[in-house]
């Protein structure tokens, strides 16, 4: 069984954001990169397959630029999978060019196709796109927001949460793609052993252009990234001595009634 | 002037209310809607009340239940046989599924999620957040038509019906492709509150609550104002509470009328999920809390003893 997973580095959550001097993006310099934490969830189901299943092989693909300090190829390996593919290229790609890029990256491998993995979204632009047309553009039926995945042989039953909690149970047969979230499974941590094995892991570099991705591919234009308007500064209450509680919280419900006009 | 369709979703007929606010923001334009299955008169009317001019009901034994490869197979061969040159949807769960795939079949744009957007003849700006919503950006589209949107619910906000839509139904008849994911059961939510992205109101509760055991006093606030109920990330990670609930970057983006954080400090990446709520109220031991800096109403208390009092005090009002 091949299993492709499609990984991206985004700054951390808790990277303040500051956009670039000419608007398009954001400043890149001072951020700290990370896997994507949706994707770490697709790195945890391809070892959970491949735990069962020895035979199968983990292929690792990132498109996005490159950055000494940190290497979320490297990690996936030190997790435990098999190689890598990377494609050089700016971070700001929109999500056709993104899947473009990644079908291409996929097929430089030249592995058939069994399972393509992916995280729901990636923590930047926040699309969630690029799985679904990835999956449209490898003619691959594709379940997104998986959060239960079981497998037997290649049929897939695949949980998916929609609005409200109910959930869609999913029959698909591989291959297939499909986007997870979070509670899915609990990421490892590379071990020291795991660290040491992937340095010597192939991992396949290219540029963009080897893919067959140019800025012609380019469907959306970002422009005037800037920072949300500040709220004013609003009401505070001291409520820590038990005697104030209740005149507080008979003060804020009259605001929100009366003030804010929101109950 | 530039043809637009817009997609709603429905479950046994009741559309969701984003439909009706993307067809409020496009009341000076040309638009019709299309659906799978059957609205009824109701939804019919109200669509047309919003100035729907076209109802496009898209029906085939093969889209009964939904399915991204089905869905997009029929509205694709509408869009082409009508020339859309824009096709909105709510960014809901379906919306966010089906219209890359949709996109994708054109290989054409699309931008996800906006909260605003306006037209400059036939040329498209939307503005979306980022990162979250740490930041905002302008989009516009590149390349051929047609053009694919998402909004996000509660964003746009509802106008008032401008009663010029004719609503004239149009049955079509979907030609069988194949499916090869297929959901086999549904389980439906014993929740009968409306999902975190599309609440009203909100109550979140964060690591001050400590245990999930603790709830009880979540549960009878958010009663009271009929809000649904969120968690921080600390609570999630901490197993309090189950990811579906998490508010927050790595969980859903809100916007609701009201917000009430209830022992959450405001870490950057829940702050970036909730911040474009209307109204915040934050209850928290720790006045330095960076919750306060976002919120329009701070109460520096302990929630165990404020939360009970406010729920009182809220069914006394209401």
């Amino acid at each position: 069984m091949n299993i492709f997973v499609c990984v991206k580095q985004v700054p951390d959550t808790e990277t303040k954001v500051v956009p670039s001097a000419d608007k398009t993006y954001i400043e890149t310099k001072q951020v700290k990169w990370v896997m994507n934490p949706y994707d770490e969830f697709a790195v945890e189901q391809a070892l959970l397959i491949k735990g069962k299943d020895a035979s199968a092989n983990i292929t690792v693909v990132r498109v996005g630029s490159v950055q000494a300090s940190a290497e979320a190829l490297r990690t996936a390996m030190a997790m435990g999978a098999d190689d890598a593919v990377l494609v050089e290229s700016p971070d700001n790609l929109d999500s056709f060019m993104m899947a473009k890029a990644l079908k291409g990256s996929i097929e430089k491998a030249g592995k058939s196709i069994d399972l393509v993995l992916c995280g729901k979204q990636a923590v930047d632009d926040d699309c969630s796109q690029v799985p679904q047309i990835l999956a449209q553009m490898l003619s691959l039926p594709s379940v997104s927001v998986v959060s239960s995945f079981e497998w037997q042989g290649n049929d897939l039953t695949l949980k998916r949460e929609i609005e409200g909690g109910s959930i869609e149970v999913y029959s698909v047969k591989t291959p297939c793609v499909v986007s997870v979230t979070k509670g899915l499974n609990q990421p490892r941590y590379a071990s020291l052993p795991g660290i040491m094995k992937a340095k010597k892991k192939p991992l396949a570099q290219y540029p963009l252009s080897a893919v067959g991705v140019s800025e012609a591919d380019r469907k959306i234009k970002y422009s005037n990234v800037s920072l949300p308007p500040d709220k004013p500064k609003g009401k505070k209450f001291d409520a820590m001595d038990e005697k104030n509680i209740q005149q507080v919280v008979s003060e804020v419900a009259q605001l929100l009634r009366n003030e804010a006009k929101v109950i | 002037m530039a043809k637009i369709l817009v997609f709603t979703e429905h479950s046994n007929g009741h559309i969701k209310n984003v439909t009706l606010e993307i067809l409020g923001r496009l009341s000076s334009h040309q638009v019709d809607v299309c659906a799978v299955g059957d609205l009824g008169s109701d939804s019919e009317k109200k669509l047309a009340e919003y100035g729907a001019l076209n109802i496009h009901i898209i029906k085939g034994s093969h889209l009964e239940k939904y399915s991204p490869e089905g869905y997009a197979d029929s509205l694709k061969k509408l869009v082409e046989a009508q020339g859309y040159d824009f096709v909105f949807s709510g960014s809901t769960s379906m919306g966010k599924d089906l219209m890359p795939r949709l996109s994708s079949m054109f290989c054409a744009g699309m931008v996800s999620e906006v909260v605003n957007f306006s037209f400059e003849g036939e040329h498209f700006k939307g503005i979306r957040p980022m990162f979250a919503g740490k930041c905002l950006s302008q989009v516009e589209f590149l390349g051929t038509k047609p053009h694919f949107v998402t909004v996000r619910p509660n964003a746009l906000g509802m106008s008032d019906p401008t009663n010029k839509g004719a609503g004239k139904k149009n049955d079509i008849a979907a030609v069988a492709c194949e499916i090869k994911a297929i959901i086999k059961e549904m389980v439906k939510s014993k929740s009968d509150k409306p999902d975190l992205t599309e609440a009203n109101i909100i109550v979140s509760a964060g690591r001050g609550l400590k245990s999930k055991d603790n709830f009880a006093i979540i549960n009878e606030l958010a009663d009271v104002l009929g809000a649904t109920i969120g968690a921080s990330r600390a609570l999630v990670d901490a197993g309090e509470a189950p990811h579906s609930m998490q508010v927050g970057q790595t969980g859903k983006v809100v916007s609701p009328s009201l917000y009430i954080a209830c022992g959450i400090s405001g870490a950057i990446q829940h702050l970036a999920g909730m911040r474009t709520s209307k109204i915040i109220v934050a209850i928290n031991t720790d006045p330095q809390a960076p919750i306060f800096e976002k919120a329009d109403y701070g109460i520096v208390g302990d929630l165990f003893k404020v939360v009970p009092q406010l729920t009182q005090e809220l069914k006394k009002i209401l």
